[in-house]
């Protein structure tokens, strides 16, 4: 088991020897759209991996850390105590500064019951040619609470990262869990991310996807929400845009097995050049009185809203450029 | 002799076999608000379209002149460039991108508190709107008015308005009224566009439009009176209100 204490303080004589690469993982953070100040703060929990070393581990109280190091990265367990809520989320940064390399990150997070806690993940590969990072993730948000899980990445300009986010999330009665997930800066790579939500009574989820394919990018996103309780809603909003040679795949599945289940499934995907795209929704309803609806656009961008920003003055490249950007935010 | 902004001559459109602008001439005097009225499908918005040079709308034949010059050659933007815009009747909606970021676009310079103005020109509350985005959580209302906004912010030197009193309640009416005269105030040129007879007044000039032709030209109310003449072959619910009224005056 690891622990890692606070950072360095810069005027600390005898620096830890990881204390360069805390200081690569925080530049390779902030080129992520992260602020690395806000991690300095006491009250702020912070997790900081890079390949498979945990350089720090702050805990406040109602949030705890624990984690080990594997061959090629970490196992990790991240537990919020019942009851517990803050206003600043909990940040969490995970990264491979070298251009090869392999990283795995296998995180248990527990939410107890009432809690209401929101995470903040930036991932950077901002050297990767070929580098490799599987996350596993298996998420219990307790009844009654609340979790809301942004992910960041960055990737550098080379396209030469694949990223392999899976995670399994039970969000139990009454809970609440939305996630973000993003990579609409740097190149893709390849991008397989799997997602499962089952969702108990009461319970809400929304999956939020957004990525930017370009060059040869590959992007499939594979997102499952089961409705298993009396009343659980899920949405899922699919945002892609791909241009160049990139192609993507989205494939959501939404069960409504239970009365009063309300799903939804929602994607759209923006093609340029040589881009390709697909969407596959599956809507499965195994009682009568659950209803699961879904919506896809795919293609080109819609001539008016080109049209519409075109009669500002944009050129049609920097409306397209604007509506995506947009779409990705 | 007069020097106009805009001038439209002799311009026909043909789409899909349709004839949708037979002939239409048009001038419009710098700083005139000059309204456009016309039935639904008598070709008001194909003009306003054709004016602006969206796709498809490439006249067959005829000329617009913008302080003279020949734009049709032009594309949207290079004519937008020139300082022609439009505030479309069912305006387009965007994910992610705020309201304030949208009305600042056609500003030549960043200008945040012309944003703010031209949100309250348009009464709606700066800081309630102006990180929203406009996307469809906004009402049909309300995307007019930042339509509107846009517009104002933009201080075009054309503005071509498409109906912007289609979805608006009547209370915001006068908000249009009072926002439209602020521009000609401002310096812009106002072309606009409605069926609706009673905001011609409104105008300096008024024309009619009628099966993709200019019919008739004169001041807002000649014009006004020949529209429910000889076009409006129904009355305005507002109409039929006030008849419904005088009726049970009559009968009391």
């Amino acid at each position: 088991m690891t622990r890692a204490s606070r950072f360095p303080s810069p005027s600390s004589e005898a620096a830890p020897t990881w204390a360069g690469e805390l200081n690569a993982m925080m530049e390779a953070y902030r080129q992520a759209g992260g602020d690395p100040g806000v991690l300095q703060l006491p009250q702020v929990a912070t997790l900081v991996i890079s390949a498979n070393q945990v350089l720090v581990a702050h805990e406040i109280p109602g949030v705890h850390f624990e984690a080990e190091s594997l061959p090629h990265g970490v196992r990790a367990h991240i537990w919020v105590e019942p009851h517990t809520r803050f206003t600043q989320p909990v940040h969490l940064c995970f990264g491979l500064l070298p251009a090869e390399g392999e990283q795995e990150i296998i995180a248990d997070y527990e939410i107890g019951e009432q809690a209401q806690v929101r995470f903040l993940a930036h991932c950077s590969f901002p050297n990767a040619i070929k580098v490799e990072h599987r996350m596993q993730a298996r998420i219990r948000v307790g009844r009654n609470a609340s979790l809301t899980y942004t992910e960041e990445h960055f990737h550098g300009p080379q396209g030469g990262t694949v990223v392999l986010p899976k995670a399994e999330v039970v969000v139990e009665e009454g809970g609440y869990f939305t996630t973000t997930f993003a990579l609409t800066r740097g190149r893709v790579g390849v991008l397989r991310l799997d997602y499962h939500v089952r969702v108990e009574a009461g319970g809400v989820t929304e999956l939020v996807t957004k990525a930017y394919g370009k060059g040869e990018d590959a992007i499939h996103v594979r997102e499952v929400v089961v409705l298993e309780g009396p009343g659980a809603r899920g949405l899922t909003r699919t945002r892609i845009a791909v241009q160049d040679h990139a192609q993507s795949r989205v494939d959501t599945v939404t069960e409504g097995n239970a009365p009063n289940t309300r799903g939804h499934m929602d994607c759209t995907e923006i093609v340029r050049g040589q881009a390709q795209a697909s969407n596959n929704p599956l809507v499965i309803v195994r009682h009568d009185q659950a209803q699961v609806t879904h919506e896809a656009a795919i293609g080109t961008v819609n001539r008016k809203e080109l049209e519409t920003l075109m009669a500002r003055g944009l050129s049609e490249d920097e409306a397209v450029d604007l509506i995506i950007r947009g779409l990705m935010r | 002799m007069d020097s106009y902004l805009l001038e439209v001559k002799n311009l026909y459109l043909t789409r899909e076999g349709r004839v949708l602008l037979n002939n239409v001439n048009l001038s419009l005097k710098p700083g005139e608000i000059h309204v456009l009225l016309g039935l639904n499908g008598s070709g008001k918005s194909t003009l306003a379209y054709t004016l602006m040079g969206c796709a498809g709308y490439t006249p067959d034949r005829g000329e617009i002149l913008f302080e003279g010059r020949d734009i049709t050659p032009l594309s949207l933007s290079e004519r937008a460039r020139l300082g022609i815009t439009l505030a479309w009747q069912e305006p387009a909606r965007f994910e992610g991108i705020p309201v304030g970021k949208y009305i600042s676009l056609g500003m030549k310079e960043p200008d945040r508190q012309r944003v703010l103005e031209a949100l309250e020109a348009v009464a709606l509350p700066p800081a309630q709107y102006a990180y929203r985005a406009v996307d469809k959580t906004l009402s049909g209302g309300e995307r007019k008015r930042i339509e509107l906004a846009a517009v104002y912010a933009m201080r075009p030197r054309l503005a071509i308005l498409d109906e912007p009193d289609s979805g608006i309640d009547a209370l915001s009416l006068t908000d249009i009224e009072h926002l439209i005269r602020r521009m000609a105030a401002e310096g812009s040129t106002i072309l606009l566009i409605t069926h609706r007879d009673e905001l011609a007044e409104i105008g300096d000039c008024a024309s009619l439009m009628c099966l993709g032709s200019i019919a008739f030209i004169g001041n807002p109310q000649e014009t006004r009176r020949f529209y429910r003449e000889h076009c409006r072959l129904h009355p305005t619910p507002l109409e039929l209100m006030r008849m419904g009224l005088e009726q049970e005056e009559g009968q009391a």
